[in-house]
């Protein structure tokens, strides 16, 4: 068919045991002349080559805030960015606008909710991939073209030669977030930021896609960062699990024993009010009050207003994420190592 | 604690709702190319169901099924191309039966945008009075029954009675919703995926209210969502749409254990496991829903059906009794005996 078949996996420039990522005391706040928004306030995690990292968090946690950090796909006006986010060793906050255009797509690229609204509207599927594929790399026209359609096969669209000359609205909804996730991989990225990817689609369609991602991550050896509010979609793909709230990671350590034993009062919270298959017929126990507000900077434990444990020191301090163990990590001073909170 | 109903006219064992053969019909506007009509968005097409006075019916379905449109159907905010709607026994829209106008205080119904849903210059207390205002309830009265509908979903009426939508959050706004549907003693109220939008922590709350509200009036549900845990949750029968039409319907503890229709069957299977040991391996059924512009012909789902077979193109299968618990399903292959398609 032709000489030489492209090999989506990723480009690996220095093969080593560091982590591929690594984001240290990431702080985001966004500033207005009314109020400022305290939105990432010290976050830092490592994702390690070939690890499907869990990012779960409600409205307001932080989660897609921190996501696109690692982009710098925020906007600079009014957007005040501080900590490092080390990309294969390269702080990413401190690169020219042309090192971020050429990391972009090749080195680091994102998957979104919507599809839809993530391609243009008037150029095809197999015009947007190409573009994107010349763009960072010297090929043809006809290479692009033939990459663009082993993509598409790879990510399992039918009649794929059909498929590169539709426009995104000639796609229903999974077709285009397969589409997506094809544009994503055109260059060959050893980092993928996947932004609720299956949030918009429908029960059936999200399983399959879910599905896909979790079986590229392991053929290509792919280093995925997964944000979601869903447990339920966190735990079919994720390896490792970090839970947000009020900007901060609270919890973080291998996805299994987080959700067999939460340490922290959030996650315990939020595990109790998710409704499962033998819920009916029990009152729920969900947590009391709301989300906190974010105009000022964290002063105690974000979550203490909330907290059933909570105790007068959670209210004098912030406290840090320690360990639990050799894996875990919990931020609240009541959690304790070999039991849940009592 | 259950209210005596003195608007209740039909007694106990007469549905508070009998829909029978709804049929609605989209017809899309005309291109200015197109030499003929374009062919009709069918999105309800001929259902019939009831709903027992004091239980929860729960309807499910992916986007494009039809459940939102049943529900502004059924409230009139759009009119049906044919069936009826019966509500306790008396027809609506005929002059022996009641008004369109009357089946509006007795049936409300809570939108999914809590934000949308509600007069953003109003104060809270004059949206949930304005109802009553309009059915010739007295000012004075009408805002008492606001405060007091405000300490019934759990808002302190010192603190959010005037307040306005944009100064509360999400779930705040949503109970204010749920005081407005409830400020005109309605018997039914349509859930229209009124918790989908709020962080789980919050639905749980919301969940909680919806249960004793419901013991407290004496009120009917129809509860209609994507999330098939809290259908389970919430219902007592369960109504599965595909397409625009109904493929299953009956007790909900029986319809989840051991689903009929093969189309229940992989939509409950669809759903994330939960589970970190027991992750789905595989895809209960590939593809999207098909466009409900031009549903395939026989059985709707045959296209996606694992089991499908010659019949099943060819003919439409009747909603028929599947089991002795009550329930029905549209499947040629369903026989007496529930789940023996799995």
């Amino acid at each position: 068919m032709h000489a030489t078949t492209f090999d989506p996996r990723p480009v690996t420039t220095t093969p080593s045991e560091r982590p591929v990522l690594q984001v240290r005391d990431l702080h985001v706040r966004f500033v207005s002349r009314e109020r400022t928004v305290y939105a990432v306030n010290g976050v830092s995690f490592d994702l390690a080559r070939g690890e499907l990292l869990g990012l779960l968090g409600e409205s307001g946690s932080g989660k897609s805030v921190t996501l696109r950090s690692i982009q710098r796909l925020l906007p600079m006006h009014r957007t005040v960015v501080s900590g490092e986010v080390l990309l294969d060793g390269t702080d990413v906050l401190k690169m020219s606008p042309s090192d971020v255009r050429r990391m972009r797509g090749s080195k680091v690229s994102m998957i979104f909710q919507e599809p839809s609204t993530a391609f243009d509207p008037v150029y095809t599927i197999g015009q947007q991939i190409c573009e994107t594929i010349i763009q960072h790399e010297a090929v043809t026209h006809a290479a692009a073209r033939q990459r663009a359609l082993e993509l598409l096969e790879l990510v399992r669209i039918p009649s794929a030669k059909q498929r590169l000359d539709n426009y995104p609205h000639e796609m229903s909804g999974g077709m285009r977030q397969r589409a997506m996730i094809a544009l994503a991989l055109s260059c060959r990225p050893q980092v993928l930021l996947a932004d609720e990817p299956t949030t918009a689609l429908d029960a059936t369609v999200q399983i399959q896609v879910l599905l896909l991602l979790a079986q590229l991550q392991k053929d290509l050896g792919l280093s995925i960062i997964f944000v979601t509010h869903d447990i339920g979609v966190a735990t079919e793909v994720s390896s490792r699990l970090a839970v947000m709230y009020g900007g901060q990671i609270v919890e973080t350590g291998p996805l299994a024993e987080i959700i067999e034993s939460p340490k922290h009062p959030y996650t315990q919270g939020l595990l109790a009010s998710t409704i499962h298959s033998a819920s009916r017929g029990l009152r729920l126990e969900p947590i009391r009050g709301s989300p906190p507000n974010l105009s000022q900077p964290p002063a105690r434990c974000t979550f203490a207003p909330r907290c059933n444990l909570a105790i007068p020191p959670c209210n004098a301090d912030v406290p840090e994420l320690r360990p639990l163990g050799s894996t875990r990590f919990a931020r609240c001073i009541r959690a304790k190592e070999e039991t849940s909170a009592p | 604690m259950k209210q005596d109903r003195s608007d209740d006219v039909g007694g106990p064992r007469q549905p508070l709702l009998i829909v029978k053969d709804l049929r609605k019909h989209f017809v899309r506007k005309k291109g200015l190319l197109a030499r003929n009509a374009s062919p009709p968005v069918r999105a309800v097409d001929g259902i019939s169901f009831s709903v027992t006075k004091g239980t929860t019916l729960g309807i499910v379905g992916e986007s494009g099924c039809g459940k939102s449109t049943v529900a502004r159907l059924l409230i009139r905010l759009l009119d049906p191309d044919a069936g009826e709607i019966i509500y306790d026994g008396q027809l609506v829209g005929s002059p022996r039966g009641i008004s369109v106008r009357e089946l509006r205080s007795r049936v409300q119904m809570v939108f999914q945008d809590s934000y949308a849903s509600l007069n953003p210059r109003l104060p809270i207390e004059e949206s949930i009075a304005f109802g009553p205002t309009a059915d010739g309830v007295p000012a004075a009265e009408a805002n008492a029954r606001a405060i007091e509908l405000l300490g019934k979903v759990g808002l302190d009426p010192r603190i959010f009675v005037h307040r306005y939508p944009h100064e509360l959050s999400g779930g705040q706004r949503q109970r204010v919703n749920i005081a407005r549907a409830l400020a005109l003693h309605p018997r039914l109220l349509i859930l229209d995926e009124a918790v989908s939008a709020l962080d789980k922590s919050v639905e749980a709350q919301v969940l909680n209210l919806l249960t004793d509200l419901k013991a407290q009036y004496g009120l009917t549900y129809l509860f209609i969502s994507h999330d098939l845990n809290v259908v389970r949750y919430i219902s007592d029968q369960v109504m599965v749409m595909y397409l625009g039409e109904i493929v299953e319907i009956g007790p909900v503890a029986e319809i989840y254990d051991a689903p009929a229709h093969p189309y229940t069957q992989a939509l409950l299977k669809s759903q994330p496991s939960m589970d970190p040991h027991h992750r789905t391996k595989e895809a209960p059924i590939s593809g999207d829903p098909p466009n409900p512009i031009s549903p395939p012909p026989g059985c709707r789902f045959h296209t996606r059906c694992p089991l499908a077979q010659p019949i099943c193109s060819r003919e439409v299968p009747p909603l028929r009794p599947v089991g002795s618990d009550g329930r029905l399903a549209a499947c040629h292959l369903a026989t007496s005996s529930p789940a023996v398609a799995a």
